[in-house]
């Protein structure tokens, strides 16, 4: 039978990878709404009234698998993790506990106003819905990364023994929660969040935009993309570009704050310094992929590199190695691979940025067909990146479940067997590839829908014409 | 090291409040909250297995549209408050009831996905099984929520018991008579009279479940009938029989309001015998009282503090949103 301290890992690790795709969604979508409400109200141009009923479709349905997925792993803390619960709950609890009341209640009691009271409410207390929504998106990755932040980078606690077990107390929670590793955190995360959208809004808009001009297959609404276009472009030459510079300097915290995963990101086994940045490297045997730079048969680095980017400009700067560590050294490759797979792809979005922003700036925005099919290309590949950089951050500290305090295997509930893990892991891949394929599903069809026709809207209701009038009896 | 303000945080419980006790009574409090405002999604979800008319099921969805992801967010403030308070009880019972824990979680996840689903098509075979899905997980959820609860109490490790299964009963039934008066007060004309009869069937259904539950409780219970034949569990049975005739005389007389206010007086009756019950223990199955399972003092103030300034925040955010959606719903309001 299965491990259930394994089992508990990957079903963890599943259902955050991919309830952390519905919260990107609806933390970048919330500026958006925002602005498109704001301009919606005051009148004018009636795209943004188009673009604000379009992109809350979309917002909405995230909000509702978000709750879903996002309740299981609130309860997986005690059910999987319980002795992680034990020992941490003093600090960790309260957060928790804390973003329940403070953000995913202000968000979803005003989502139902959002999502179905534009009709019933004025426009003042419409656009305060909005707002309260959006804050509420984000006021719950502040207490959620206040949680995690705590976790790579412990203070203001005291370890306690009790009842034989290991119990943290919380003594300075100033300390404990006001982390350093919090602002690197939430900056980077929520960046993250309105880039992935801006990204994603771009996708779908070149794909009617290269239908349109380049292919010559009309689109009636060709005036509600060319807007998403622009304002996501505009999104992405504001946060593609911090994106990498604030992560520069969020790589240089991890190198003073978390040296273990630092050397796993660089995969250094060696206490050296003048350390090249590798970009590139393959070891000389399959027994030897878990690390990459191991006698590497083939590896193209920048000599003095990491430690230049680690130091902020010391190319000679030592960089201490996995093997003075006391510990096992966590999965190198992971590590190693998605950080290069995350940092390139942050490049490359910088590079999409600039080519739109100079054909905008030309006037050719909506004629160069290859900069429409990068755009399609790279539509997901802002939530790629972000669960690339959720794989460092929480591979990239194992063993460790709370850095130096208690290891992920020892924080697995006692009295869990190998068959209860099983039937729920495999109940939850089961259950969570159906989720995805739904929810893909229900975006892709309100994407093939587009925008709603103004013009129609003012007579009748405005929801999908229900075209079968076959009653549903059963 | 830490401020003035932290060591008179940490010295002793705010005000020399009793603050262990409050906090069993907040937890069982949100707990309760949840189990009304959810409950009436839970119970409209169960009435729609009995409607069969098109325009019907749609007043169903479109009645609990805008409350039911605020609603469910009551368990996630449940949890999160069981966690910062007893962070072992909270360890401890979620790991012990796992396939349970996880049973309530695929029930939710149904619940929540199926209506969003069952608006994206028209044809009859999808909506056909989206339908299914949000009457099973409607109905699963409260029941297991139930059983969770019986087992609970108990102190029983095991997750499918007998007196799981007759919790679970009482709950799913109280889910109905919640569900029953919330639609009649959100759904003008849409929906058939059957809704109604079916509201008075499960508030008697209830208050027969209830007495099973008393019964089986004398035999599970280490204090057995002195406990549940104690003063205050008998009153808050009486109060529970006169609850119900109650909400059937409003709901017969269309005092829609009255009935649903009946129901929510039910269901906290329901959650303070169980808190009572329970009392001055919080896990049964641990042998932990309050007193010992409650953090200790410094995070616990903080707790108390964030807690008395957000709740009665939240209670504004839900009636703003009760109040702009106050009236019947019709099925066109949608974005």
């Amino acid at each position: 039978m299965i491990d259930p301290v394994l089992a508990s890992r990957f079903q963890f690790a599943l259902t955050t990878i991919v309830h952390i795709i519905f919260p990107v969604m609806s933390m970048g979508l919330a500026p958006f709404l925002i602005y498109f409400t704001w301009k919606d109200i005051r009148g004018g141009d009636p795209v943004y009234e188009q673009l604000r009923r379009f992109w809350t479709k979309i917002f909405a349905v995230s909000f509702v698998v978000g709750t879903v997925t996002g309740i299981v792993l609130e309860f997986e803390f005690g059910t999987n993790f319980a002795a992680f619960s034990t020992t941490a709950g003093e600090l960790f609890g309260g957060p928790l506990a804390i973003e329940g009341m403070m953000a995913f209640m202000l968000e979803a009691t005003f989502l139902g106003i959002f999502v179905f009271g534009r009709e019933r409410v004025s426009d003042r207390l419409y656009m305060i819905s909005s707002l309260a929504v959006g804050i509420g998106t984000w006021l719950s990755a502040v207490w959620i990364l206040i949680a995690n932040s705590w976790m790579q980078m412990p203070r203001g606690y005291e370890l306690v023994t009790e009842d034989g077990q290991q119990v943290v107390h919380l003594v300075d929670p100033v300390a404990a929660y006001l982390n350093p590793r919090f602002g690197y955190m939430y900056v980077h995360m929520q960046n993250a969040a309105v880039e992935s959208v801006a990204l994603f809004m771009a996708g779908v808009a070149a794909y009617y935009i290269y239908r349109h001009h380049v292919w010559g297959n009309k689109t009636k609404n060709i005036v509600f993309w060319h807007k998403t276009l622009k304002i996501a472009l505009v999104a992405l030459l504001i946060t593609a570009p911090l994106q990498v510079l604030q992560g520069d300097l969020y790589a240089r915290h991890i190198y003073e704050t978390q040296p273990q995963k630092f050397a796993a990101m660089e995969a250094v086994w060696n206490t050296e310094s003048y350390v090249p940045e590798y970009i590139f490297a393959i070891p000389t045997d399959l027994s030897q992929l878990t690390d990459p730079r191991a006698k590497e048969l083939f590896g193209i680095g920048i000599p003095g590199g990491a430690s230049w980017l680690a130091s902020g400009g010391d190319a000679t700067a030592e960089i201490r190695g996995l093997n003075t560590f006391d510990t096992e050294a966590p999965p190198v490759a992971i590590v190693f691979w998605s950080f290069r797979a995350m940092v390139g792809m942050g490049f490359w979005f910088i590079l999409l940025a600039f080519w739109g922003g100079y054909r905008w700036y030309t006037g050719e925005l909506f004629e160069d067909g290859l900069l429409h099919k990068a755009l399609m290309a790279s539509s997901l590949l802002g939530f790629v990146a972000v669960e690339l950089g959720w794989v460092v951050t929480e591979v990239g500290r194992q063993p460790w479940v709370i850095q130096d305090i208690l290891k992920t295997s020892e924080g697995v509930s006692p009295g869990l067997t190998g068959s209860e893990a099983l039937i729920t892991l495999v109940g939850f891949v089961g259950v969570y590839t159906a989720i995805l394929s739904l929810y893909s599903y229900v975006v892709m069809r309100i994407i093939r829908g587009g925008p709603p026709d103004m013009s129609a809207l003012e007579s009748a209701g405005d929801r999908d014409a229900p075209s079968a009038g076959v009653p549903g009896d059963d | 090291m830490t401020s003035p303000s932290v060591e008179a945080l940490a010295s002793g419980p705010l005000f020399d409040l009793p603050l262990p006790e409050l906090w069993f009574v907040l937890v069982f409090g949100l707990l309760g909250t949840f189990l009304f405002l959810d409950g009436f999604d839970f119970g409209a979800g169960a009435i729609f297995a009995t409607l069969t008319d098109d325009d019907a099921r749609e007043a169903v969805l479109s009645a609990i549209g805008p409350f039911w992801d605020g609603n469910e967010v009551w368990l996630v403030v449940f949890g999160g408050a069981l966690f910062a308070a007893f962070p072992s009880v909270y360890a401890g019972l979620f790991s012990r009831h796992y396939l349970l824990m996880f049973g309530i979680l695929g029930a939710l996840i149904l619940r929540g996905l199926a209506p969003e689903m069952y608006e994206q098509r028209h044809d009859e075979r999808w909506q056909r099984w989206w339908g299914r899905s949000f009457v099973a997980g409607s109905i699963l959820a409260p029941f297991l929520l139930g059983a969770f609860a019986g087992n609970w109490l108990v102190g029983t490790s095991r997750s499918f018991t007998v007196i799981g299964i007759v919790v679970g009963i009482t709950v799913t039934a109280l889910t109905v008579v919640s569900g029953a008066a919330f639609l009649r007060l959100k759904t003008r004309n849409a929906l058939p009279k059957t809704v109604t009869r079916i509201g008075l069937g499960a508030v008697v259904a209830y208050l027969l479940a209830v007495v099973i539950t008393l019964g089986v409780l004398t035999v599970r219970l280490p204090a057995g009938v002195d406990a549940v034949l104690s003063a205050p569990v008998l009153v808050l049975v009486a109060a529970s029989v006169a609850l119900g005739v109650g909400y059937g005389v409003a709901l017969r007389r269309g005092w829609n309001m009255v009935a649903l206010v009946a129901a929510a007086g039910l269901t906290y009756g329901l959650i303070a015998v169980v808190a009572l019950l329970m009392y001055p223990s919080i896990d049964p199955a641990a042998g932990l009282t309050i007193r010992e399972a409650i953090v200790s003092t410094l995070p616990l103030n903080l707790m108390s503090i964030g807690a008395a300034l957000l709740l009665p925040l939240i209670v504004t955010y839900f009636a703003v949103l009760y109040s702009a959606f106050s009236g019947p719903i019709t099925p066109d309001e949608a974005y």
